[in-house]
């Protein structure tokens, strides 16, 4: 019986340390390597038939280069803000759009959540890539929205979303928004109706009500929703590239470009472990929320 | 209870599910356009359909996705129950924390970057990459999504029905064969689904992790639509989405029965 | 089952030369800093209905996992059919649980339910079909075993982790709280149909309760437990007529406590309680200090309300009637003593209510004999 807990522990455990852990390791040693022309496109690795000395010299070949040169190409600082930056914006535009779709499901009639639930979930089943697609066809120049204002008169020359930030956004809210609802939906379905109509019975008005009793309630779910958002939203790539054009730097996007078309892979590497660093504070932040909340719900 | 919704629920419904639906529907709309300009509608036609069937370059990504999906899905689903039982059940052991910090940190890594070092670690082993490749990354980042699933359903489990199984002579595995797994079943079977699911869909660590032989239908639907809208993406979009409704559909319809069942069998339990 | 001629006084605990079934030795359970389980010996007799009560949080619980096996003692032994279970994992030990929350395997049926610890032992397939149409018909389930146990309501699912757990025919059964879930009515129906049960199959049963009419009613011996020992262990006439200790008695019924100083008296007591007020004449068994503080405990019943003093009681005082509770078929007086003390005592309704005796603020007397009371030195 412990031989087989054991294995139980061990293979999905092994299979991790592999396929997980190893690779980070490399993305940090190559990060500290020098490039090179060659394939692959990178120096030092370690030898470990050279005993000591060859231990020695690794380390010694290591070197922050690649990072020093992070700081000095105004392209990467760049695309980090640029991505803190969409990241934030779309985040607050999903919460702006997400609430009320949220507020909305959990004051429905009982009988009509589940449908709604599955309405919201049942994009999140089909494509990534789909959804990010579909709006090309709307927001483009020769798009049906264009061509729609353009018809009613309402401009004279095509509106250009496409390509630009705003088209990102667009996006990125299209395509997270369940993230945002479903935690929101549930920190509001559990929700006591009769608080609301204790605050009105307190004499607040039903605006009070809600700015008083319910947002400050549905706060945890509010915060997980941002933060499911914004993580995935910062390392971004297949939105950014297909609706942001080439003028809209985000890093995902950056680390895909050294990668494929520098061949550059010390320096993607640097820029992947920048990147983590980055997202160390928003995953532990959202970590802390979690926490708080299983504790509150207890 | 049945309450009367306010104008305002009504209209954020309302904008919120068109905003969610409206683009997808009018992509299955313009996937029956004859034209192949998006700005013109030249009538009904099914002639991107016909297309996209005898495009073998389609048909050869498509292959590879779906055998890539099952494989790793399945790969990921005994990985990910046997890492959820391990978190759930396994008491302590040696290096648990750095266990569950690698079942979690792969649900919010970028995917360029486990696609990324996943990439290096392939090359400086010295395999070559193509399905075997793309299916160890995936098995490898989906396997997480399966032992989050399934260790939820665990942690409700109620630990007295192990017990009682081993009170009655069950072995260890007996009682995990003949009691946990059956009711843990349905977690086990939406781990998979959703397993394979993000498998079909990966662009981006199936781009880092597939070879010439081996593109994927999102790495083929990625090129091609970087260019634009094209007609037989419509097409190819209309069918998938067609595949995941009816999916989705005939799956909440199998449920509600068992949702039913279990609020049946909740109610039971409370009135006793 | 041959029943003997003449019927015999089921008391093994009495009988020196008969060997107990399971014998707790100095069994300590310690979980952390915490002492669940403190030096612990007992001996439960085979064929006995044993009950552990106790407040939740006494041990009694772990005093039953540790007998399943889901718990190992800290300390000390568990002899179970003079072989220590120690070495033994729960899978193989003959004894078999009904868990409180019933524990039925949701995706099985009834019979399957059933049948599942049969077929663990490898049992052929006709046996398991006769033992397991036995032990229906013993709970009564003949028709529901082809159901799922959401299909079948609380006390059929009581019935089927019954007949699970007993068709083993394990050496010993142990039930965790078996009637905890049920609503009051059918939890009286089915204390009546264990006993029956336990008598048929012969079984030696344990019972964790912390309802101590349930472990009255069904029990042969009743241990009481706190802080993981055992206070007290009688039969339930025993632990309800002589109580070891004012725990014990006050867990057990209502009961009056009155705390004062013993002066012994030949074979009574006197106990001063009151100042102005006569002692309380009381008989003990066991001998006592002079002077010793003691507690005289006395239920309700046992004291008699009348207008006028009883004179052939031993012990009377007056007071004023405050509350009075009625049951039906009893009523209970709450009646203030000259000294701010407060007496429950109750009599029968023998009469209509509108006839009733006593009303409030009535002045009464309490009258009790000397051997109604106990004296209590802990």
């Amino acid at each position: 019986m412990n031989l087989r807990r054991l294995f139980l522990i061990a293979v999905p455990y092994a299979w991790l340390g592999l396929f997980f852990l190893v690779p980070f390791l490399i993305v940090f040693k190559i990060a500290l390597s020098d490039s090179a022309l060659s394939i692959p496109p990178y120096t030092p690795t370690l030898d470990l038939s050279g005993g000591w000395t060859s231990i020695k010299e690794f380390f010694q070949g290591l070197d922050f280069e690649n990072f020093v040169f992070l700081t000095e190409d105004s392209l990467y600082w760049k695309s980090y803000l640029g991505s803190l930056k969409i990241a934030s914006i779309s985040t607050v535009l999903t919460l702006a759009v997400g609430y009320p779709i949220a507020y909305a499901m959990a004051q429905s009639a009982d009988e009509w959540r589940p449908t709604l639930m599955m309405l919201v979930i049942l994009p999140f089943w089909t494509s990534f890539l789909i959804r990010v697609y579909s709006w090309v066809g709307i927001i483009s120049n020769e798009g049906l929205l264009n061509q729609l204002l353009l018809g009613m008169g309402v401009i004279d020359t095509p509106l250009q979303i496409m390509n630009t930030p705003t088209a990102v956004y667009i996006g990125i809210v299209y395509t997270y928004l369940p993230f945002m609802i479903l935690p929101i939906y549930s920190a509001l379905e559990k929700m006591d109706g009769s608080l609301i109509e204790a605050g009105v019975d307190l004499g607040c008005s039903k605006l009070q009500a809600f700015w008083l009793v319910t947002l400050p309630l549905s706060r945890p779910g509010m915060i997980a929703g941002c933060f499911l958002v914004f993580i995935p939203a910062l390392g971004e790539f297949v939105i950014p590239s297909l609706l942001g054009g080439s003028k809209t730097l985000m890093i995902g996007k950056v680390l895909w470009e050294e990668f494929f078309s520098n061949r550059d892979w010390p320096v993607a590497s640097a820029v992947a472990v920048v990147l983590l660093l980055i997202l160390v504070i928003p995953i532990v932040l959202f970590q802390k929320n979690q926490e708080k909340a299983e504790e509150a719900g207890r | 209870m049945n309450r009367k919704l306010s104008w305002f629920n009504v209209t954020s419904l309302t904008l919120g599910f068109a905003f969610l639906y409206l683009p997808m529907l009018i992509l299955i709309i313009y996937s029956f356009n004859a034209s192949k300009l998006v700005t013109v509608w030249a009538g009904f036609s099914t002639r991107w359909y016909g297309e996209l069937l005898h495009d073998q370059q389609f048909l050869d990504a498509a292959w590879v996705t779906l055998r890539v999906g099952v494989i790793s899905s399945t790969f990921a689903t005994i990985l990910g129950t046997a890492a959820a039982y391990v978190l759930v059940r396994g008491g302590k052991f040696f290096g648990r924390t750095l266990f569950s910090g690698m079942i979690y940190a792969p649900l919010v890594m970028p995917e360029v970057i486990t696609g990324l070092s996943l990439l290096l670690l392939f090359i400086s082993i010295g395999l070559d990459r193509g399905i075997v490749t793309i299916v160890l990354a995936h098995t490898t980042f989906t396997m997480c999504y399966v032992s989050v699933v399934v260790s939820s359903r665990l942690m409700t489990f109620d630990q007295s029905l192990e017990e009682a199984a081993l009170d009655l002579g069950a072995s260890a595995w007996d009682s995990f064969r003949l009691v946990t797994l059956p009711i843990i079943f349905p977690a086990v079977i939406s781990g998979w689904l959703l397993a394979f699911t993000l498998s079909l869909d990966d662009l981006v660590i199936a781009s880092f992790t597939s070879g010439p032989s081996s593109t994927t239908l999102p790495i083929k639907i990625f090129s091609a639509v970087r260019l634009g809208v094209s007609p037989e993406i419509n097409a190819l979009s209309t069918l998938m989405i067609a595949i995941v409704a009816i999916g989705v559909i005939t799956a909440s319809l199998v449920s509600k029965g068992a949702i039913k069942r279990q609020r049946e069998e909740e109610l039971a339990g409370n009135r006793t | 089952m041959a029943e003997p001629a003449q019927q015999k006084v089921f008391a093994p605990w009495e009988d020196p030369s008969e060997k107990p079934i399971i014998r707790f030795e100095g069994v300590t359970k310690r979980f952390g800093d915490f002492t669940a389980v403190d030096k612990l010996d007992l001996k439960i007799y085979r064929g006995e209905f044993f009950a552990l009560l106790g407040p939740s949080g006494c041990g009694k619980t772990t005093l039953m996992r540790m007998l399943a096996g889901f718990e190992t003692p800290t300390e000390g032994h568990i002899i179970l059919d003079g072989q220590d279970v120690a070495p033994i994992p729960p899978n193989k030990r003959p004894v078999n649980m009904m868990f409180q929350s019933y524990a039925l395997f949701p995706h099985l049926t009834v019979w399957e339910n059933i049948a599942f610890g049969l077929k663990r032992e490898g049992m052929e397939k006709d046996k398991i079909e006769a033992r397991v149409s036995e032990m229906l018909r013993l709970t009564r389930l003949e028709q529901f075993a082809k159901r799922k146990p959401h299909q079948i309501s609380g006390g059929q699912r009581q019935r089927v982790a019954l007949a699970r757990s007993l068709a083993k025919a394990p050496k010993l059964l142990l039930l965790d709280e078996p009637l905890g879930a049920l609503d009051k009515k059918l939890r009286q129906e089915t204390q009546f149909e264990l006993m029956d049960i336990q008598e048929k199959t012969g079984t030696t049963f344990v019972i964790v309760t912390h309802d101590q009419e349930e472990a009255m009613t069904v029990a042969s011996r009743v241990a009481v437990m706190d802080h993981g020992k055992l206070v007290q262990v009688a039969t339930p006439a025993g632990i309800y007529e002589t109580p070891n200790s004012v725990y014990v008695a006050d867990f057990i019924g209502d009961v009056n406590i009155i705390e004062g100083a013993a002066t012994p008296n030949g074979d009574q007591v006197e106990i001063a309680w009151a100042e102005g007020l006569a002692p309380i004449v009381a008989k003990s068994s066991e001998p006592i200090a002079p002077g010793a503080k003691v507690h005289f405990a006395i239920r309700p019943e046992k004291i008699y309300v009348s207008r006028e003093p009883d004179m052939e009681r031993a012990n009377r005082v007056q007071g004023k009637v405050i509350d009075i509770a009625y049951l039906g078929n009893i009523s209970t007086y709450r009646v203030r003593l000259a000294n701010g003390q407060m007496i429950s005592a109750s009599m029968t309704n023998a009469r209509r209510l509108s006839r009733r005796d006593f009303t409030w603020e009535d002045e009464v007397w309490l009258n009790w004999t000397d051997t109604a009371g106990l004296v209590l030195t802990r």
